[in-house]
């Protein structure tokens, strides 16, 4: 594949390996369309209690990402390339039922729709019970007494009563609290959460957001949460990682990414969303154009059709239309996906920053 | 401005839309209602956008509904660039529909499939019996091209646009009859930012060509800022508080309001950490038996034994700004406010000490 980074050093159990480390994951699905590229390349890691904010719109590939580190993505077609190592074991290679046993155990999911996770048919209590019994020796019992604590745990009022009742009947925030206890119950090192506040309103947000953070720091768990809310991002996240068509185009620390963002993609987002803490803006600046196609991808740098910087990259740098740009080391923690100089980049982050901050 | 009353395109008094309840069984019968909408006065100028915000289950959505008639209010008046069309019957509504439009949330369940774009752009020409000048064909380019779109791609079916381009023919079709009005429910909440971005600026460009008034019905406070003159906040079927732009997100009144504004996340990650957040206890009560007095006294940090008696009415405070609140407050107590870098231990703490509200979400 052109376009995919190295990946440096392959190195067979690495000692030094992080907590999570995902390196040239490559996602592929067959349509009658042609082969759609889901994920191309893409490599992160992650210490153990951290979180990462997997950013991008719809299509970018970021769910995509989530699933195939949790092992969903084979059973729906995709074929899957690269490793993902989580705690000094390699997952992909994994069959089926040994990744079955770890999920749910050592890593957990969370989704937008949480009628996703739980069955409408049973209560809700015996859902967490069963979720417990399949993982651990318990009786059934002890199983029950540790499923109210965790439901009182995640704020669950009434959860006496609660514990007995079936999905439809619990509001929407609730539903999200009843399958975040439900991934957390066997405590999991990894919980991937993919926009799990997405369908709520913003106080209940607030609530589940609070929430994750609570149990993150009771238990440690290491969180991806994949979102397109740069909001969530500032309010939860140590790192960034922003897709776009497949790929990393940015990666960094979470303040690196909201002050010193270098790639034209990042500071397009930035650019656009109206913001709630500076006066209104007469007109916003939107990334012009729309996302490309999964099947038909421009042949050089993906953003370079939208882009409103690819005519300053000089001859020497190659040309956006044709050369796929590699995700590159630009300052610490940071890459970036972009054929500009790392000084031009660095000027026009610098420009489209301030000119957004001025608007206040 | 809102208050010339020569400029007025939309004036609502004591707007009420309930849904009855029926019992199950051969004769059904009408056991309770949902109230939806519960009394609400909204007006508005031309060239002018109110923004109704609030959670799901507010009402805001009726509301919009409500207004065009595409919901049968309950009681109240509704009076449309001067002409009262509460009770119009609906041949005489199709004439009014000519200057007010709507636009939906869904750009994918809002256009037909079958149908081409030049077909749905050309339909409320087509409905009204308008013969543009130069022909129909001519005025669907043009409104293309207005939009944004390739006016070529006349031709093409729905599926063949993405969201943002569906949304941009819905748009199209709505400003093809030069309405007054334009109701806009949640119209950019399925779009990515960098496409939603690009509708609210052409939002903005067209009512500043047109003189078009937006009823802008939006969950999402910062899209509500961006393009609003003035805000209604509704909870519950209730306009709990009213004022500029500039007031309701500067110096709100109402204690919902200000735990709304709190609850939003702001995309840089300094201020946030700053930030003092109101956490709301528990969901929306069910509208089908809301709480006595104020409806919003269940999760108020505000409330006293007076809220759950007397009903406050929604009085003008300020000149523009409006409140039905009986103890508002311009600046949230200490208490109440959570400090993001304080660590959780002591809400949690004063969560189970309080107890959490039963929401009366779950049916009894």
């Amino acid at each position: 594949m052109i376009g995919v980074e190295e990946v440096e050093g392959r190195a067979q159990h690495s000692p030094e390996r992080p907590f999570l480390s995902v390196e040239n994951l490559a996602v592929q699905f067959k349509t009658e369309d042609g082969i759609v590229q889901a994920v191309d390349g893409v490599s992160f890691s992650l210490e153990r209690g951290k979180t990462l904010a997997i950013v991008g719109e719809s299509g970018s590939g970021k769910s995509v990402t989530a699933q195939a580190v949790m092992g969903l993505v084979k059973a729906m077609g995709g074929i899957v390339s690269g490793e993902i190592w989580l705690d000094g074991q390699e997952l992909n290679g994994l069959s089926p039922a040994e990744v079955q046993a770890l999920r749910g155990a050592e890593m957990a999911m969370i989704f937008q729709d949480p009628m996703s996770s739980l069955h409408p048919f049973y209560r809700i209590g015996d859902q967490i019970v069963e979720a417990i019994m399949a993982h651990r020796k318990v009786g059934k019992g002890a199983a029950r007494k540790e499923a109210l604590e965790m439901l009182k745990h995640v704020g669950i009022p009434a959860a006496e009563r609660r514990i007995d009742a079936f999905p439809h009947q619990l509001s929407g925030g609730m539903r999200q609290r009843v399958m975040i206890a439900m991934a957390l119950i066997n405590s999991p090192q990894l919980l991937i959460a993919d926009e799990p506040t997405t369908a709520l309103d913003v106080t209940v947000q607030a609530q589940i957001l609070e929430l994750i953070r609570r149990l993150q720091g009771e238990f440690g768990t290491t969180v991806i949460m994949i979102t397109h809310d740069l909001g969530v991002v500032a309010d939860v996240a140590d790192d960034v990682a922003v897709m776009y068509a497949a790929r990393i185009v940015e990666q960094a620390p979470t303040s690196e990414t909201y002050y010193h963002a270098q790639m034209p993609y990042t500071l397009g987002l930035l650019a656009s969303i109206p913001r709630m803490d500076r006066g209104q803006q007469d007109r916003l600046d939107p990334i012009p154009g729309n996302p490309p196609s999964p099947i038909h991808l421009p042949p050089g740098c993906v953003f370079q059709p939208r882009c409103k910087y690819w005519e300053q990259v000089p001859e020497s740098a190659g040309h956006c239309k044709t050369d796929r740009p590699e995700l590159l080391a630009s300052g610490a923690g940071h890459s970036v996906r972009c054929l500009l100089p790392t000084d031009a980049r660095r000027q026009i982050s610098q420009e489209v920053l301030q000119s957004l901050r001025g608007e206040g | 401005m809102s208050d010339g009353a020569n400029g007025q395109i939309l004036n609502v008094t004591d707007l009420h839309t309930y849904f009855p309840i029926k019992s199950r069984g051969l004769i059904p019968r009408t056991i309770g209602q949902v109230k939806a909408v519960d009394g609400i006065d909204l007006a508005l100028a031309s060239s002018e956008t109110l923004g109704l915000v609030g959670e799901s289950g507010s009402g805001k959505t009726t509301a919009a509904r409500s207004i065009l008639r595409l919901v049968e209010p309950t009681s109240g008046q509704i009076e449309l660039d001067g002409q009262d069309i509460t009770h119009l019957n609906s041949s005489a509504m199709v004439k009014v529909r000519r200057k007010a439009q709507m636009i939906f949330q869904d750009p994918y369940t809002a256009l037909n499939p079958r149908h081409t774009v030049g077909g749905i752009i050309a339909a409320p020409f087509r409905v009204q019996k308008v013969e543009p000048p130069g022909g129909v064909r001519a005025a669907v380019m043009e409104l293309m091209e207005r939009v944004g779109l390739n006016p070529e791609h006349f031709n093409r079916y729905p599926n063949e646009f993405s969201g943002g381009q569906r949304q941009r023919i819905g748009i199209a079709r709505a400003i093809a009859l030069r309405p007054r009005l334009i109701v806009c429910d949640e119209p950019v909440s399925a779009l990515d930012v960098s496409i939603q971005a690009q509708i609210l600026n052409l939002l903005k460009d067209l009512q500043r060509e047109f003189g078009i008034a937006y009823l802008f019905v939006a969950h999402d406070l910062s899209v509500v800022r961006q393009v609003s003159h003035r805000v209604a906040v509704m909870y519950l079927g209730h306009i709990v508080e009213t004022a500029s732009q500039e007031v309701i997100y500067a110096a709100p009144l109402h204690p919902y309001t200000h735990s709304l504004l709190s609850a939003i996340p702001i995309p840089d990650p300094a201020q946030q950490k700053k930030r003092n957040r109101i956490l709301l206890q528990g969901d929306l009560p069910s509208p089908i038996n809301p709480p006595s007095g104020c409806v919003f006294r269940t999760r108020c940090f505000q409330a006293q034994e007076k809220c759950a008696a007397e009903i406050p009415p929604l009085v003008e405070l300020e000149p523009g700004h409006k409140v039905a609140c009986h103890f508002p407050i311009a600046k949230p107590p200490e208490s109440v406010v959570v400090s993001t870098t304080e660590e959780d231990e002591a809400v949690m703490a004063a969560r189970r000490d309080s107890g959490p509200v039963d929401s009366g979400a779950m049916p009894h």
